[in-house]
C-alpha cells in the first residue's frame, strides 16, 4: 500500500487532542471548579443551525431551565436563541451570562461543566501518561543499554527482573506500587508519584528492545571503529549505538503511551489517583460509576470518549497493529 | 500434513512423546511454584515496608503494641519473613487484620469468582478472535476488512470503558442485571444455580473479553497471513488440496505458534483487566478483595491474594505452554 489513510486520520486525532490538552484554558468556558447551582445534572445543550420554525442561523443553543428540583427535570426554552460566541472573554467559544451557562456536555451532580472539566482534565491525564512513558523509556534504555553492552551477569539479572515485570499483570504492579505509598497525596504529589510508578511498571518493555539492539550493534564495525578512534564505551553507547534504537523506541511510546492513559484512570476511577476537586478522566469517571448517576446523567461518560479517541489515535498512528505484537516483535526472539 | 511439516517433526518424535512430557511438565510447575513465591513475597515486603502498615491511628498505644506483639509485626524483619515463609508452604496464611477472619476462608469465597470471569472471558475472546482472524488474513474482502476495522476499534475501547456503557444499558434496558452477583436460593436446584451465574456473568465476562478478542484477531490475521506465504502451503496448493482444508487445516496449525506464544501475557491482561471490571461491575472477586487489602494496609490478605493471583496467572501460563508445545514441540522454554 502506497497510500496509508489511517495513519494519517490517526496522527490529525492525535494532533487535535494535544492540540485541546496544550491550550486547555482557552478551550474550556469555565473554570473547572466553579458550580452552578441552579444546573446540577443539567442535560447537554445541543448547538443548532436551524431553528424550529426552519430557518438557518450562526451555530445557537437554546437556554434550559431548572423546573422541578426535586427530580432534577429540565426544560428547553425553545423560544430563545443564544447565538454561540467565539474567541470572546478569552475562550473559544462561550454564551451569553445573561441566559445561563453554556453546558456542551452537560453538568456533573455538583453544577459543573462536564466540557471545561474534560477539557482541563486531558491536561493532567496525558501529562501523567507523556511523563510516565517518558520515565519508562529513559529507565528501559538505560537498563537496556547496560545489559547489552555489558552482558554476563548484569545482563542476565537485568532481563530476567524485566521478564517477571513483564509477565505480572500489569495494573497490579501500579496499583501494588501507588497502594504502598501515602494513600492521601495532593494533586502535585500525586502527578510526580503516578508518573514514577507507572514509569516503574513500564520499563522492562522498552528495556527488553533496547538491549536486543545494543547486544548486536556493539559487535559492528562502526562501534569498533569507533573505539579504534579512542572513543570510551559511554561515548561509544550514548552517541554511535544507542541512536539505533529509535525507531524502536518511537515504537515502545506508541505502545506505553495508552496504557498509562488507561492506568491513570484507573487508579483515579477506583480512588487512588487525583482526588476530588480535581479533574481528570478517571476521577470524573468515578461519578459515572455509580449506578444512579450513569442512569440519570449519561453524558458523565464523556470522559470515557476521550479515553477512546485518545487510544484509537495512537493506535491509527501506529498502523492499527495490536499493541501485543509489537511487544513481541520489540522482544528479540531468542535471548 | 504437507511433507515439509512431517520432516520437520519426525527427528522430535524417534523417542515415545511421553519420554518429553513429564519432565517439561515438571519444568513449568517448578516455575509457577517460583512465580507465585516471588509474588507474594515482593507483595508482602511492599505492604510490610509502606508507611501506615500495622499502626493504630487514634488508637490506645498499648492495645496496639499488644496487637503488633500478637501479630509479630515488634520482631525483626528477617524473622517475621521466616514465619510467614513457613506457615505459607502449609497454606496457613494467617489472619486478615481488616476482616477478623482466615485469610484462606476468604480467598476460597472470592477467588472461584475471579477465576470463572477470566475462564469464561478468555473462551470467548478466542472463540471470536480466533475465527475472525483467520478469516480477515486469508481473504480479502469486505467483510473481512470490515472485521479489521471493528477489531481495531474494539482494541482502543478499554474494559473500564466497555463494563461502564454495558452497565449503563442494563441499567436502562433491565435486560440483564447491572452488575453484582446474585445469591441463589438455598434450595434451588443445580441448573437454576448455573442460569442465574450466567445472567450475571454475561456483561462482566464480555467487557472482559472484547478487547482482548479484538488483540487476538489482529495476531491471528498476521499469523494466518504469514503462514500461507509459507512453502509447504503453497505446495499443498500446488498438490490440488482445497484452499478451505489448506486454511483451516495445514495454515492454522502453522498460525497458531506466534498466536499461543503469547497467550501467557494474554492471560496476565485478562487478569488485569478483570481487576477494572469487577471494580465496576462490583464482581465479588479477587480484584475487589486485593484492593481493600492494599489500602487497609491488610498485610498479610495482600500476600495471600498475590499468592493466589500468581497462581492463577501460573495455571494460564502452564495451560498455553503446553498448548504450544502441542503445535510446536521444539519450542524454546523460558526460565520463568
Amino acid at each position: 500500500m502506497t497510500r496509508r489513510p489511517l495513519p494519517a486520520l490517526g496522527v490529525a486525532l492525535l494532533g487535535l487532542v494535544a492540540l485541546v490538552a496544550v491550550a486547555a484554558p482557552l478551550v474550556a468556558p469555565y473554570d473547572p471548579g466553579r458550580q452552578f447551582g441552579d444546573f446540577a445534572s443539567a442535560p447537554p445543550m445541543r448547538p443548532h443551525v436551524i431553528d424550529d420554525a426552519g430557518a438557518w442561523h450562526l451555530p445557537f443553543v437554546y437556554p434550559i431551565r431548572l423546573v422541578t428540583r426535586l427530580e432534577r427535570r429540565y426544560d428547553e426554552d425553545r423560544a430563545t436563541r443564544v447565538t454561540l460566541r467565539w474567541g470572546r472573554g478569552g475562550t473559544l467559544v462561550s454564551a451569553d451570562e445573561g441566559t445561563g451557562p453554556l453546558l456542551l456536555l452537560g453538568a456533573d451532580s455538583l453544577g459543573r461543566d462536564v466540557f471545561s472539566r474534560l477539557v482541563r482534565g486531558s491536561r493532567l491525564s496525558l501529562g501523567v501518561s507523556v511523563l510516565a512513558t517518558l520515565c519508562a523509556l529513559v529507565v528501559g534504555a538505560l537498563v537496556g543499554a547496560a545489559a547489552g553492552f555489558r552482558g554476563g551477569t548484569i545482563d542476565a539479572l537485568a532481563m530476567n527482573v524485566a521478564d517477571f515485570v513483564i509477565v505480572l499483570p500489569a495494573i497490579y504492579v501500579v496499583l501494588a506500587l501507588r497502594a504502598v505509598m501515602p494513600l492521601v497525596l495532593s494533586t502535585s504529589e500525586v502527578f510526580w508519584t503516578l508518573a514514577a510508578v507507572m514509569g516503574l511498571a513500564g520499563w522492562p518493555y522498552p528495556a527488553r528492545g533496547v538491549r536486543a539492539v545494543v547486544a548486536v550493534e556493539r559487535r559492528m564495525e562502526y562501534a569498533e571503529a569507533a573505539r579504534a578512534l579512542g572513543a570510551g564505551p559511554w561515548r561509544i553507547l550514548l552517541r554511535h549505538v544507542l541512536p539505533a534504537a529509535k525507531g524502536l523506541l518511537a515504537v515502545q511510546a506508541t505502545l506505553l503511551l495508552p496504557s498509562f492513559i488507561l492506568a491513570e484512570a484507573t487508579l483515579s476511577y477506583v480512588g487512588l489517583g487525583f482526588p476530588e476537586p480535581t479533574p481528570s478522566w478517571g476521577a470524573m469517571l468515578q461519578e459515572a460509576g455509580r449506578i444512579s448517576s450513569l442512569v440519570d446523567a449519561p453524558w458523565l461518560l464523556a470522559p470515557a470518549a476521550a479515553i477512546v479517541i485518545s487510544v484509537l489515535a495512537l493506535h491509527l498512528t501506529a498502523g492499527g497493529r495490536p499493541t501485543l505484537e509489537r511487544t513481541v516483535q520489540a522482544a528479540p526472539v531468542n535471548n | 500434513m504437507t511433507p515439509i511439516q512431517r520432516d520437520r517433526g519426525d527427528a522430535f518424535h524417534v523417542l515415545p512423546s511421553t519420554f518429553y512430557v513429564f519432565p517439561f511438565l515438571l519444568r513449568r510447575a517448578l516455575s509457577a511454584l517460583l512465580l507465585i513465591l516471588l509474588v507474594s513475597s515482593s507483595s508482602l515486603v511492599l505492604v510490610r515496608l509502606a508507611p501506615g502498615t500495622g499502626e493504630g491511628i487514634g488508637a490506645d498505644p498499648a492495645i496496639v503494641a499488644a496487637e503488633r506483639h500478637r501479630l509479630g509485626l515488634d520482631r525483626p524483619l528477617l524473622e517475621q519473613y521466616g514465619a510467614w515463609l513457613v506457615r505459607t508452604v502449609r497454606f496457613d496464611f494467617g489472619e486478615s487484620l481488616r476482616f477478623r477472619r482466615p485469610v484462606s476462608s476468604l480467598i476460597r469465597e472470592n477467588a472461584p469468582n475471579t477465576a470463572l470471569l477470566g475462564a469464561t472471558a478468555m473462551l470467548l475472546a478466542t472463540l471470536i478472535g480466533l475465527p475472525l482472524g483467520v478469516l480477515t488474513g486469508s481473504r480479502r474482502s469486505a467483510l473481512a476488512s470490515a472485521a479489521g476495522g471493528a477489531s481495531i476499534v474494539f482494541l482502543s475501547i478499554p474494559s473500564l470503558v466497555l463494563s461502564l456503557g454495558l452497565l449503563l444499558v442494563a441499567a436502562r434496558t433491565g435486560w440483564l442485571p447491572a452488575g453484582g452477583l446474585g445469591v441463589p436460593a438455598p434450595d434451588a436446584g443445580l441448573l437454576e444455580r448455573g442460569a442465574l451465574t450466567l445472567r450475571y456473568l454475561l456483561l462482566p465476562s464480555i467487557a472482559l473479553a472484547l478487547p482482548v478478542a479484538a488483540s487476538i484477531e489482529r495476531l491471528e490475521s498476521r499469523a494466518m497471513a504469514d503462514a500461507l506465504a509459507e512453502p509447504c502451503i503453497v505446495a499443498a496448493l500446488a498438490r490440488g488440496v482445497p484452499a478451505r482444508r489448506v486454511v483451516w487445516r495445514h495454515a492454522l496449525r502453522l498460525s497458531l505458534k506466534p498466536v499461543l506464544a503469547i497467550y501467557g501475557i494474554l492471560v496476565g491482561s485478562v487478569l488485569s483487566g478483570s481487576f477494572i471490571v469487577e471494580q465496576v461491575m462490583s464482581w465479588p472477586g479477587l480484584g475487589v478483595l486485593m484492593f481493600d487489602a492494599l489500602t487497609a494496609r491488610d498485610l498479610f490478605l495482600v500476600a495471600g491474594c498475590a499468592a493466589t493471583g500468581a497462581a492463577l496467572l501460573a495455571v494460564g501460563i502452564l495451560i498455553s505452554d503446553v498448548a504450544l508445545a502441542a503445535v510446536d514441540p521444539r519450542i524454546e522454554e523460558p526460565l520463568l
